[in-house]
């Protein structure tokens, strides 16, 4: 419901905001009518203009068509669709997308769009006018690549990304303008009339990088983060940039004269768009994460406001004449990590869905125009300007990144090869905001038409040459790659190790980096910010987050692709086959079956590695409930829908996976279920309905279990051998946690399909987790359970200590990754 | 500040150390005037009373593990090679040594791995214990996080990483979990001179 509503708001409000800006534009459905036409002869209609003005007849008209009413947000949908048709084509024909990115397709379907209008002598709809682009069509964009930036790897090379966007857009604007202004003295290319400032405006037009292609020919090759995020960081900055050179160009465009002093405002003018920009951006994040804490009531509309605050952002920003982008990526940056702590489960994902696809829709919806456009609009071509043009471009990116490069290299921990420069320049794609800025030039240059001729042919160059060129490039040059798998715990913990130890040592030096920013921004953060901008704001390190992360991920995982064929002899290893591979290409084999196995010793105990694990226990008549507990699994997942939101392009990198969870799921929740706060779904909800499951199945064969619907406290039945130490701190861990019995049950509860194991342990798990319900006084018996005789095939599999379950005593959805 | 190797005369085996460390003369001299900013009693060497007095080294959690990792066993004050020695582990892991062989070096990624297990390991015995990692991972977090949870995770890490079941990490096996990351790019600093 959530996603529906947002969807149809936000949809709405792009309809109605099309509507107020294109008043009158034609059709492009070509033979329609246009006016009301009823079949009947009738009495004049109430209203719309009436064909038959002099119809006197009393009869009531049957089927009327009234055109023009609905005109401008049925052409507006009908574009979508086609846009978005055109996306599902491509994707029928899986080889496509792999070697031709999205763009380009996009690009040429536009073109035969565009081709067939042309014939028809149709005219495009005038959307594209300033005002709609820049207030409608790229804040959504922007909004997507702010939102799901990786925060960490950006700061972590902020000075570079900041370096390369500023100091390269200025070198190349200023390289290419000055270069094209040399060629424009040239007479034979008859191109004289264009000045100076001209020049560099138009410079300053073509170099906007915008490379979507580009990164996501990066994601999949999985080049390494550091070149990864220059790129997508430059891209996001320099569009700042460009935008405010575009301004100060456009208007000194038009003075005869430029003097000296008008170039240290225009220097002083940047700063202060750009830092005012990034100003008001922290600002509403502030406010927007602040809003959040109070919306427990509502949930409903929580999406709504990050939507609102963000466009307001962006609006406000637009207003003062500051840098709008840099406002909204800020926002959504800051306001990202606190309003996902605070928001529900739902909202969150449908945050992520909607902003996903309204970018979607935006860039979709803006190369298909270019692809239009292209063939629509009357050119001027003028084959010295723009060959010079392409090839300027060319050599001022590959030198920019060259210079810079060699200046910034000796500050960066890890210095760019030749190779992180070769893709950094030749990812230098032009794009949507170059083609939008063109034309939004305003008429009183001369050169207009040459100027749109030139940088769509620049644009569809580079998005067609570069684009389908780079990905063989990038292999054949072999780029340095990046493992995206350092998500175990171990990991993050010597990394965690590793950070203190840098940090105290630089202390020790006298000197500091970036670890020294990010320890005071940490402890500010935890001290002051969190207190404020959080509902609930217990400090939560991020190791216990992506511990839950990845516990929760695992979980995900194997509730979404149980599969549908469940046979009588559940053949687990077939079930644990058929997963790996519909599996894309995220993840390693290896790194997944790393993870089910700590899933498997973990909580689920669904799946079983019979390569590990022999199976001298294995006890025929566990069978049958095992079977059965599948049956209903299978049932559970149907009732989710799956898969959908695990494979989606969401995060570059971070995986999430929210529970999506369907309403069949809330209606078998025992109401007995204590909420602590109101509807936190993690995979509790999802194991919920096992647990109750489980416990009526193990009814009969245990008589403590009376208390089968409540929540289970914990499972310990996998301690093998079972040190006093543990047994101490499960008794302190099961009294500490008298007050908070709910959530844990849900961790545990995932625990419960565990009579798919086949070994001797589910019936040592019977014993053990029927026992451990929540009477904290069984405790003194609970402890002589699981000690008698573990099987000796669990010595085959690490020790591992149940309590895991204390980490999901908050059932709430961490993704971050400080 | 000099440069030159002529001011380095008043330090003791500079030449020796910039050899074996490959910190360049005047890191060499920065180095040696932080040793003696920080050698508030002009011992000669650096102890606990010196290292706690540098204040933003006291917040950090791990602080004494750091300060055990100069101190030599046996030892109670950090002298001037010594100190380089440490410190050169962090030297990014590509700056230019051609002399000794890359294993050899202080800032190759072995040694690097070497000193956080170090870190690790207190008791010198080659191996992390779960005692160990469990203290490791209170001091970091105690603020923050349950000592259940701690546990918790303490023994999922183990898990991960302890390929031999022994209850114990290697120093092999934590080599082997961490292979996939970089480590020279987590463990460098850029020296400035």
């Amino acid at each position: 419901m959530d996603i529906r509503f947002s969807t149809s708001a936000a949809f709405l409000l792009f309809v109605c905001c099309l509507l107020s800006q294109t008043p009158g534009s034609n059709g492009e459905v070509p033979p329609k009518p246009a006016g009301s036409v009823t079949i009947l002869p009738p009495i004049k209609p109430i209203d719309g203009p009436q064909a038959y003005p002099e119809a006197e007849k009393a009869s009531l008209p049957v089927f009327t068509m009234d055109y023009p009413r609905i005109q401008i947000p049925f052409e507006v949908t009908l574009w979508v669709l086609l846009a978005s048709f055109a996306k599902i084509g491509f994707h029928v024909y899986h080889k496509i997308t792999v070697w031709v990115p999205e763009s380009c397709l996009l690009i040429s379907i536009g073109l035969i769009v565009g081709a067939i209008m042309h014939s028809v002598h149709e005219e495009p709809p005038a959307v594209l006018t300033s005002n709609v682009f820049f207030l409608y069509m790229l804040p959504p964009i922007v909004l997507d690549s702010g939102y799901f930036m990786p925060t960490r790897p950006f700061f972590e090379n902020i000075g570079t990304v900041l370096w390369f966007a500023v100091v390269g857009t200025l070198w190349n604007s200023i390289g290419i303008g000055m270069s094209l202004f040399a060629i424009c003295q040239i007479e034979a290319f008859g191109v004289q009339d264009i000045n100076l400032q001209e020049n560099l405006l138009f410079a300053t037009i073509i170099s906007a990088v915008d490379p979507v292609a580009v990164l996501n020919v990066f994601e999949d090759v999985s080049v390494n983060e550091q070149l990864y995020i220059v790129v997508f960081g430059e891209c996001l900055f320099n569009d700042a940039v460009t935008v405010v050179l575009y301004n100060m160009f456009t208007f000194v465009a038009d003075m005869p004269v430029v003097e000296p002093v008008d170039v240290f405002l225009g220097v002083a003018r940047f700063f202060v768009v750009g830092i005012g920009g990034m100003a008001f951006g922290i600002l509403f994040g502030f406010v927007s994460a602040f809003t959040t804490r109070f919306t427990s009531k509502v949930r409903e509309i929580e999406p709504l406001f990050i939507f609102m605050y963000s466009y307001l952002a962006y609006l406000v920003a637009e207003l003062f004449a500051i840098s709008s982008i840099m406002a909204i990526v800020t926002c959504s940056l800051t306001m990202k990590y606190y309003v996902e702590e605070n928001v529900s489960q739902r909202s969150c994902t449908t945050i992520r869905h909607v902003v996903k696809m309204l970018g979607s829709i935006s860039e979709t919806l803006i190369f298909f125009f270019l692809g239009v456009v292209t063939i629509t609009t009357e050119h001027e071509w003028n084959w010295g300007y723009i060959l010079f043009t392409l090839l300027f471009a060319f050599v001022w990116r590959g030198l920019g990144v060259l210079v810079l490069t060699q200046i910034i290299n000796p500050f960066r921990t890890i210095p760019f090869n030749l190779k992180d420069q070769f893709g950094l320049a030749y990812g230098g794609l032009r794009g949507a905001v170059s083609f939008a800025l063109a034309f939004t030039l305003p008429d009183n240059i001369g050169r207009k038409q040459l100027f749109i001729t030139a940088t769509i042919a620049i644009i569809l160059f580079t998005v067609f040459l570069q684009g389908i060129s780079i990905r063989p490039l990038i292999e054949f040059i072999n780029v340095r790659r990046t493992n995206r798998n350092l998500e175990t715990i171990n990991v993050e913990v010597h990394c965690r190790l590793m950070e203190h130890t840098v940090a105290g040592i630089e202390d020790l030096c006298g000197q500091w980096s970036h670890f020294y920013w990010k320890d005071k921004f940490l402890k500010f953060n935890t001290r002051i910010l969190r207190k404020i901008l959080i509902r609930d704001s217990r400090a939560e390190s991020s190791i216990v987050a992506l511990y839950k992360k990845l516990e929760l991920q695992n979980a995900m995982e194997i509730l979404d692709t149980v599969a549908g064929d469940i046979s009588a002899a559940p053949s687990i290893v077939s079930l644990y086959e058929e997963k790996k591979n519909p599996k894309p290409k995220a993840y390693l084999a290896g790194d997944l079956r790393n993870m089910h196995d700590i899933l498997s010793k973990n909580m689920y105990n669904i799946r079983q590695r019979t390569v590990a694990f022999t199976s001298k226990y294995s006890l025929p008549n566990d069978r049958h409930t095992k079977e059965i507990l599948i049956r209903r699994h299978a049932s559970i997942r149907r009732s989710l829908r799956p898969g959908s939101f695990q494979n989606s392009n969401v995060s570059k990198s971070q995986k999430y996976y929210s529970l999506p969870a369907g309403q069949s799921l809330e209606s078998r929740f025992s109401p007995r279920r204590l909420t602590q706060t109101d509807d936190r779904e993690t995979m509790s909800e999802a194991a919920y309905p096992i647990t109750n499951w489980r416990s009526r199945s193990s009814q009969p064969t245990r008589s403590s279990s009376s208390r089968a619907m409540m929540p289970l406290k914990r499972l310990d039945t996998l301690k093998e051998a079972v040190s006093v130490d543990m047994l101490n701190e499960n008794k302190e861990d099961s009294g500490s946690r008298a007050g908070t019995t709910r959530t844990n049950s849900s961790s545990r509860d995932s625990r419960l399909p565990a009579p798919r194991r086949q070994l001797s342990p589910p019936r040592e798990e019977d014993n053990g987790f029927s026992d451990n319900l929540i009477n904290v006084h069984h405790e003194a018996e609970e402890e002589d359970h699981p000690s008698p005789s573990p099987p000796p095939a669990w010595a085959a599999e690490p020790r591992y200590n149940a309590n895991r379950n204390p980490l999901l005593r908050r059932p709430q959805w961490n993704p971050k990754k400080t | 500040m000099g440069s030159n190797k002529s001011t380095l005369q008043h330090i003791p085996n500079a030449e020796e150390l910039m050899e074996e460390t490959g910190f360049s003369a005047a890191h060499i001299q920065r180095l040696y005037d932080r040793f003696q900013l920080l050698d508030r009693d002009q011992m000669g060497g650096l102890r606990n009373e010196d290292f706690e007095a540098i204040p933003e080294l006291v917040t950090n959690p791990i602080k004494d593990r750091i300060i055990g990792a100069f101190l030599s066993p046996g030892k109670d004050m950090v002298d001037f090679p010594s100190f380089v020695r440490v410190l050169a582990h962090f030297q990014p892991t590509n700056s230019k040594r051609s002399k000794t062989s890359s294993q050899e070096q202080y800032n190759s990624p072995t040694r690097k791995l070497q000193f956080v297990f170090q870190l690790y390991d207190q008791d010198r015995d080659g191996k992390i214990s779960k005692t160990e990692m469990l203290q490791v991972l209170q001091e970091m977090l105690r603020m923050e996080e349950t000592d259940e949870q701690l546990q918790s995770v303490m023994e999922k890490a183990f898990q991960e990483a302890d390929l031999d079941q022994d209850d114990a990490i290697s120093f092999d096996e934590f080599k082997k979990s961490l292979e996939k990351l970089d480590i020279s790019e987590k463990m460098s600093i850029g020296f400035l001179c």
